[in-house]
């Protein structure tokens, strides 16, 4: 294999139940609950999903949520900022570690 | 039965589009494109236009010189009359520009039909045809207006620099002249197109949107919103083509055919007439110059709308309409 990605394995993600098709068959139907509108709209959590998706960094989940956030009416703008959110939670998370790194310093040191 | 394709090397896939023929396509699923009771005639007055939106099937513009003349007009209206339409809508270009516009509409009210105006919202309202919008009050035209995004740059993307602010102006115009309000039964509904080569939102939930955000944001309020596909032609088709999208943009349309919409299909209950008089099944038809039943006809030639049964003349442009919750 020379790629670890390749974009045509994204239409092909329900394949993933093949030799587990119990398995698959839960997840897809709790990721299509999911995804359904509930308290928030699909919309909203499409926003959600790209930030996330760029939070854990999925090539494949950028993909589709970009995709999925512009056919549910949103646009760069408002993906965008969804994009900084995901930044601003995975920076400042790291940030507050800092504060464990200060103290353990402060104990080990005169 | 469905018509069989003529040449069975259709049924191949197209290499540049990705997809099979629509012919075929609705040949293996055991299905066919009919008329049921044609109860709309669509007038096309002609491609000139004020905008030169990257969407358009038609290629309108302000370069185009295409233009329903007044004898066409005659014709028309005449046959709205023999031919007992409940809807009649007129689109373009922009409609607006066309002379004989207001003489059109009312040889067509006492037609006794519904008549449509499909307007860009800034050709309306651009201070050259200031009698217009009270016209299409006093005449009790429900308008239907582009309004592609809530959003300044996707709309101006699609639609050109300035048009937000106008679209706006305009449809604030409209609403202070009683259109959107409630118990006035004057009707604006808004058109969203996506601004790109992805499918549209659901209709239901874009027009919460629309509805909260234009009445939040400028006091704007509408009567109904649609949500529909760009179809693969024209200046789409041309900008498909060069961004590289347009196997894929074909292979989603393909992919998301949704039975329901291809009952509802808006050709089935339509026939559209174009500058010069003659009869497709659609306005894309017209756009493909692919007329009804194969035969080219004039307007003045029938004695009434097509009959039900009639078969509709389909192209690949058709995937835009049977994607998703169809077009209307
Ligand atoms: S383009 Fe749409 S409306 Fe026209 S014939 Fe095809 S399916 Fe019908």
């Amino acid at each position: 294999m020379e790629i670890y990605y390749d974009p045509h394995d994204l239409p092909r993600f329900e394949e993933i139940g093949n030799d587990a098709p119990l398995l698959g068959k839960k997840f897809f139907e709790y990721y299509n609950a999911v995804f359904a509108e509930g308290a928030l709209t699909e919309r909203e959590k499409s926003l959600i999903a790209l930030a996330v998706a760029h939070a854990v960094q999925c090539p494949y989940c950028i993909d589709a949520y970009t995709q999925a956030c512009l056919e549910k009416g949103s646009n760069v703008n408002e993906m965008t900022e969804a994009v900084h959110v995901a930044t601003a939670i995975r920076g400042g998370a790291s940030l507050i570690h800092g504060l464990q790194m200060r103290k353990i310093a402060g104990r080990l040191s005169f | 039965m469905a018509r069989s394709p003529e040449n069975p090397a259709e049924g191949s896939v197209d290499v540049a589009s990705g997809v099979v023929p629509f012919s075929r396509f609705l040949y293996e699923k055991g299905l066919q494109l009919t008329r049921k009771q044609t109860t709309t005639l669509q007038v096309n007055v002609g491609l000139l236009c004020n905008q030169a939106c990257r969407h358009c099937h038609l290629d309108a513009g302000p370069g185009r010189r295409e233009m329903m003349k007044g004898e066409t007009v005659e014709e028309v209206a005449a046959y709205a009359r023999r031919g007992g339409f409940e809807t009649v809508d007129i689109t373009g270009g922009a409609p607006e520009l066309n002379p004989h516009l207001a003489t059109l509409i009312e040889k067509l009210s006492p037609a006794g039909s519904r008549v449509m105006l499909r307007s860009n919202l800034t050709a309306l309202n651009d201070g050259k045809r200031d009698f217009l919008m009270e016209f299409c009050r006093a005449e009790r035209v429900v308008i239907v207006a582009s309004f592609p995004s809530l959003d300044l740059s996707q709309t101006e993307s699609q639609r050109g620099e300035g048009t937000f602010g106008e679209s706006i102006t305009a449809l604030r115009r409209l609403n202070a002249l009683g259109y959107g309000q409630e118990g006035s039964g004057l009707e604006i509904d808004l058109v969203s197109n996506p601004t790109g080569a992805f499918l549209p939102p659901s209709q239901a939930e874009a027009e919460k949107r629309f509805r909260r955000e234009l009445e939040r944001r400028w006091g704007i309020a509408f009567n109904h919103l649609y949500t529909f596909s760009n179809v693969p032609l024209g200046r789409f088709r041309a900008w498909l083509k060069c961004s590289g999208n347009f196997r894929t943009y074909m292979e989603r349309l393909a992919a998301q055919f949704n039975p329901c919409a291809f009952e509802g299909l808006m050709c089935r209950s339509l026939v559209s007439v174009s500058w010069d008089g003659y009869l497709y099944d659609c306005d894309f038809n017209l756009a493909e110059r692919l007329p009804m039943d194969g035969v080219k006809i004039h307007v003045s030639e029938m004695t009434g709308p097509p009959g039900p049964g009639t078969p509709i003349a389909v192209s690949d442009h058709c995937y835009a309409c049977t994607a998703g919750t169809g077009f209307t």
